[in-house]
């Protein structure tokens, strides 16, 4: 059919234009700026950015960040996603109370995870109530760089799980519940119906939970700012400190094309990894 | 299921629901009980001394209705946008297979991959220019830029899990693609791209960077809020965290029945 | 099937119309002009309400607006690049100011010094406003330092000999220590938070009452020394003190007895309990007492949507008795000729004696905020910062440490071109660092 040559075009296009005025021209500049340094064209602003005091572990956290929270996040969504499709009563509700936090912002989610854990929060004194410290004991500090990156998982996943969930839900309410119920009549135990039914037909939406999920992580930022402030350094972190207290758009620019990069590559990682054929041709 | 195994099961959904609700209900304690709770030391567990006064005084600054107002207005055009954007997007890739599908896909996941706070000045300076400048519904745009790739890509794989033999069968029998994809696709499909909608509205009401910098008078909410948050005593700061909670709760409790309403789809 | 197109239908039309409605809206909202006074000082909530309130009061009406100092310098940047202006008036720290001048953001407003010329502002202040231009760029506002609280309970473990209101680094270590021997605690605080104004203390305390320097003699012998000592001083600092960002706070909640910070960032500690604590000058080296003074000031954009209205803006700030109200108020002091009332609360004549105290010092040295870097402010800052993350906090040599610091300032201060500024001895071109 000939309509179907023009037809996908036609369909992109609005995005493409959209994204082509508020998105391509803006980072195009932005690029431009990354290798616009004192003398001129040139690589300084990202020598300078390796150079820097922040950049090694900055990229160390924000991996080691990365690499620790997906997993927990995915298979706490994917454990909830199949507890949801056991569930009879109160079904809604518990989705409600579960998706909660898609809506609550890094900002207040800094601020939550602050509450709890800092000197005198709310974690301390359940601690304190059995008997496990002696007083206000401090966790989030530079001297404490276990339990800092142990509060910035936790808050990491408390807040950014549901997302994972919801699409995740949207896959698994896509898989005909016969497949299940023929796999069981054919007496697969419950776990092998998950590995070898439902895992593989949910690909392509665990395909987009991952790369949304890790493209986002990689611009974690302001819950680490929260509960940490400097003594975490994380690559958007140091792009912001760059920009915002350092005045200097090229190296913070030089960063932002950095964590592109990086997402980029995290991005064709997963298409390769998961990758789904679109269905055949009309 | 049995009842060792019942108990399990009951045990863990419950402790899930703690596990999102403790922590909000914590800082809500600490929001309400003024300056000595953030202090006191251990803390109460109830809120005794709870007083409304750090809340009253957030809500008595000139200006957060304004903002709050503002939010709206941004967060729903955003939603707009990004659906009526988005989602053509979505159909294009889950339905066809185009030369350069692959390369939008990754257009679109680009920006995300991209601290959009860094954009902010060449934004802003095309913003003056455009007349866009201090406008909800310039803040609206960038979101909306925001927003796209999760309208185009929830929406593509819910396209993708529509089998595609339904679209067929109506056209067999006669209609043409358009009237296929309003009778057919589009029924199955509109709970999850209200889902996507929530999404943009969330991303928009959320985002901060990109609104504190493209306007002045005409704040959003949370932009509003961080530069008053950012370096106001704790009890504040929590009332502010507390009060940017409570519209995401209520919104999504709004909408549980779209989200709800995913799960009708496939007990067909 | 059929209900569920209607849906469709309707939630199309109803977003249709929804969008319509909403750009009206938005429309609206941006048709309205006023007098915008946008501030990156007196931003917390309470203070900013305050300026709201009680500030402005009798001016006329005006829009007040805060901003970080970054997306502040971000904003005059692309209003100044699109040329089309909503702020009129800006009221920011004399090195926020600064870059504003070369881009050509600010006004000329020597119509307004004229003005306000009998209001008693020091002459060394109006040549501050001067920006290094010759002509007046902004009209000075209000001022502050950065000054030592100490807790009552603090004091019995004052080492044998230590006045507290002249102490020097070694004793305060010294004090420090017997605190945490007796207490079991680390009860002594910086700012060294992301917020926090870590970086003043380096420059505008530490370093120069050990060198008489900020920049020549950054690596110097007697800057090794600083750095050791403050090394022996941050063994007894609480390690909290890396996420302080407003010393305040811990002061309220009693795991900080003694603490560093600036004046307007103390005041809520003092205004709570005034009776418990005690307001003296920072520590002494063998250079002297070196102190930082603050000045913020006021400025008009170059084409200000409502120039006479930012005129008599600033002159209403600027009236002696607007002074004394800030002063009271917000804890910044008058640059005018004002005396403050005998019913100052309690808490702000603390701070006020405090200032004095600082200021009058036997052995005072006086070291300048930045003059002359431009937009090079943010980096100078995180010159000094990254030297005392990595010296005191990462333990690295200090040496090898200073050198290479020493290294990155040298090439700032060239980029920037400024000469020196007090204690740095006047230089020309670059202020060297040796």
């Amino acid at each position: 059919m000939t309509q179907s040559r023009w037809l996908p075009y036609a369909l992109i296009a609005p995005a493409m234009v959209f994204l082509g005025i508020f998105f391509i021209v803006p980072l195009v500049q932005t690029i431009m700026l990354s290798f616009q340094g004192g003398s001129g064209f040139g690589l300084e602003n990202y020598s300078k950015m390796v150079g820097d005091l922040n950049f090694g572990l900055a990229i160390k956290n924000t991996f080691l960040l990365v690499l620790t929270v997906i997993p927990l996040q995915v298979g706490l969504a994917l454990a909830m996603g199949m507890m949801l499709q056991k569930m009879t009563a109160g079904r809604d509700v518990v989705l409600w109370i579960w998706t909660i936090p898609l809506g609550v912002s890094d900002l207040a989610a800094g601020l939550v995870w602050l509450a709890l854990l800092q000197n005198t929060g709310y974690i301390n004194s359940m601690l304190f109530a059995m008997g496990l410290i002696e007083g206000p004991t401090p966790w989030l500090n530079s001297e404490t760089p276990v339990t800092l990156f142990v509060a910035v998982v936790l808050a990491e996943v408390w807040r950014a799980t549901a997302i994972v969930l919801v699409i995740l839900v949207g896959g698994l309410q896509l898989i005909p519940k016969e497949f299940g119920e023929a796999a069981e009549i054919f007496g697969a135990k419950p776990w092998t119906r998950f590995t070898r039914i439902t895992l593989p037909l949910l690909k392509p939406s665990l395909q987009s939970a991952l790369i949304l999920r890790t493209v986002l992580a990689f611009e974690v930022f302001a819950v680490v700012y929260a509960l940490g402030g400097r003594n975490f350094p994380v690559l958007v972190g140091e792009a912001y400190v760059w920009q915002r207290e350092n005045q200097n758009y090229g190296v913070a620019a030089a960063y932002a094309v950095l964590v592109m990069i990086i997402s980029l590559a995290a991005t064709i990682f997963w298409l390769r990894a998961l990758r789904t054929k679109p269905e055949a041709q009309a | 299921m049995t009842g060792p195994r019942r108990f399990l099961f009951v045990t863990g959904v419950i402790t899930l629901c703690a596990w999102i609700l403790v922590p909000i209900y914590l800082i809500a304690l600490g929001s309400f009980g003024g300056r000595p709770a953030v202090f006191k030391w251990p803390k109460d567990w109830l809120p005794w001394n709870a007083s409304l006064d750090a809340m009253l005084l957030f809500l008595r600054i000139e200006g957060v209705w304004n903002a709050a107002i503002n939010s709206v207005i941004a967060a729903g055009l955003t939603m707009i946008f990004s659906i009526l954007l988005g989602a053509p997007a979505g159909y294009a890739l889950a339905r066809f297979d185009f030369r350069g599908a692959n390369a939008f896909r990754l257009l679109v996941l680009l920006t995300r991959a991209f601290p959009l706070a860094i954009l902010a000045l060449p934004l802003t300076v095309i913003f003056i220019k455009l007349g866009l400048y201090d406008t909800p519904f310039g803040v609206s745009l960038v979101h909306t830029a925001l927003a796209l790739p999760f309208a185009a890509l929830v929406t593509a794989s819910l396209f993708v899990g529509i089998p595609r033999e339904l679209e067929e069968a109506a056209w067999v029998f006669g209609c043409t693609r358009w009237q296929a994809f309003t009778k057919v696709v589009l029924p199955l499909a509109l709970p999850g791209v209200a889902a996507a909608a929530i999404f943009a509205f969330v991303i928009s009401w959320n985002e901060v960077f990109a609104a504190s910098v493209l306007t002045v008078r005409e704040r959003t909410l949370t932009a509003y809020l961080l530069t008053v948050l950012s370096e106001s005593p704790l009890h504040y700061r929590f009332a502010g965290g507390f009060i940017l909670i409570v519209p995401s709760v209520l919104f999504i409790f709004a909408v549980r029945k779209y989200l709800f309403a995913m799960w009708g789809v496939s007990s067909k | 099937m059929t209900a569920h197109l209607t849906i469709a239908r309707r939630a199309l039309l109803g977003g249709t119309v929804a969008a319509a409605a909403l750009t009206a809206l938005a429309g609206q909202a941006f048709a309205q002009q006023d007098l915008v006074f946008l501030s990156t000082q007196l931003r917390p909530i309470e203070e900013a309400q305050k300026v709201r309130d009680l500030i402005l009061k009798g001016a006329p009406k005006t829009t007040y607006v805060v901003d970080e100092p970054a997306p502040f310098t971000v904003r005059m940047k692309a209003e100044q690049d699109a040329g089309k202006r909503t702020v009129s008036v800006v009221g920011a720290l004399h090195g926020e100011l600064q870059p504003l001048a070369p881009m050509g953001s600010l006004d000329v407003i020597d119509d307004v010094a004229a003005k306000v010329a009998g209001r008693g502002i020091p002459a060394g202040l109006m040549e501050l406003g001067k920006l290094g231009t010759g002509k007046q760029m902004y009209i000075p506002w209000m001022q502050a330092t950065y000054v030592m609280v100490v807790k009552k309970d603090a004091l019995p473990f004052l080492p044998a000999g230590a006045d507290v209101n002249a102490l020097t680094y070694e004793q305060l270590a010294a004090w420090g220590k017997a605190i945490q021997e007796k207490t079991g605690q680390r009860r002594i605080g910086f700012p060294a938070g992301p917020k926090g104004l870590m970086a003043r203390f380096l420059q505008g305390n530490l370093l120069p009452s050990y060198t008489a320097s900020m920049v020549t003699e950054f690596r110097s012998a007697e800057a090794e020394k600083a750095w050791s000592d403050f090394k022996a001083v941050w063994a007894t600092v609480n390690p909290n003190a890396s996420n302080y960002d407003f010393m305040q706070e811990p002061l309220m909640a009693g795991e900080v007895w003694i603490a560093w910070d600036h004046v307007a960032r103390v005041k809520d500690a003092l205004q709570a309990a005034p009776g418990d604590y005690q307001v003296v000058a920072p520590p002494a080296g063998p250079k002297g007492r070196a102190y930082m003074p603050v000045i913020a000031g006021l400025g008009i954009t170059k084409g200000a949507p409502d120039r006479a209205g930012a005129v008599a803006l600033i002159e209403h700030l600027t009236k002696p008795e607007t002074q004394v109200i800030t002063a009271r108020e917000v804890g910044f002091f008058p640059v005018v000729n004002a005396t403050l009332p005998a019913d100052l609360p309690a808490g702000v004549k603390l701070l006020s004696e405090g200032v004095a105290k600082t200021q009058t010092a036997k052995d005072a040295l006086v070291a300048l905020l930045p003059v002359g870097l431009g937009d090079k402010g943010g980096e100078f800052n995180k010159v000094y910062f990254d030297t005392f993350q990595r010296i005191v906090l990462r333990n690295e040599p200090i040496r090898a440490t200073l050198d290479a610091q020493a290294e990155v300032l040298r090439g700032i201060m060239n980029a920037a071109k400024a000469p020196c500024w007090a204690p740095d001895k006047a230089s020309d071109g670059a202020c060297p660092v040796k």
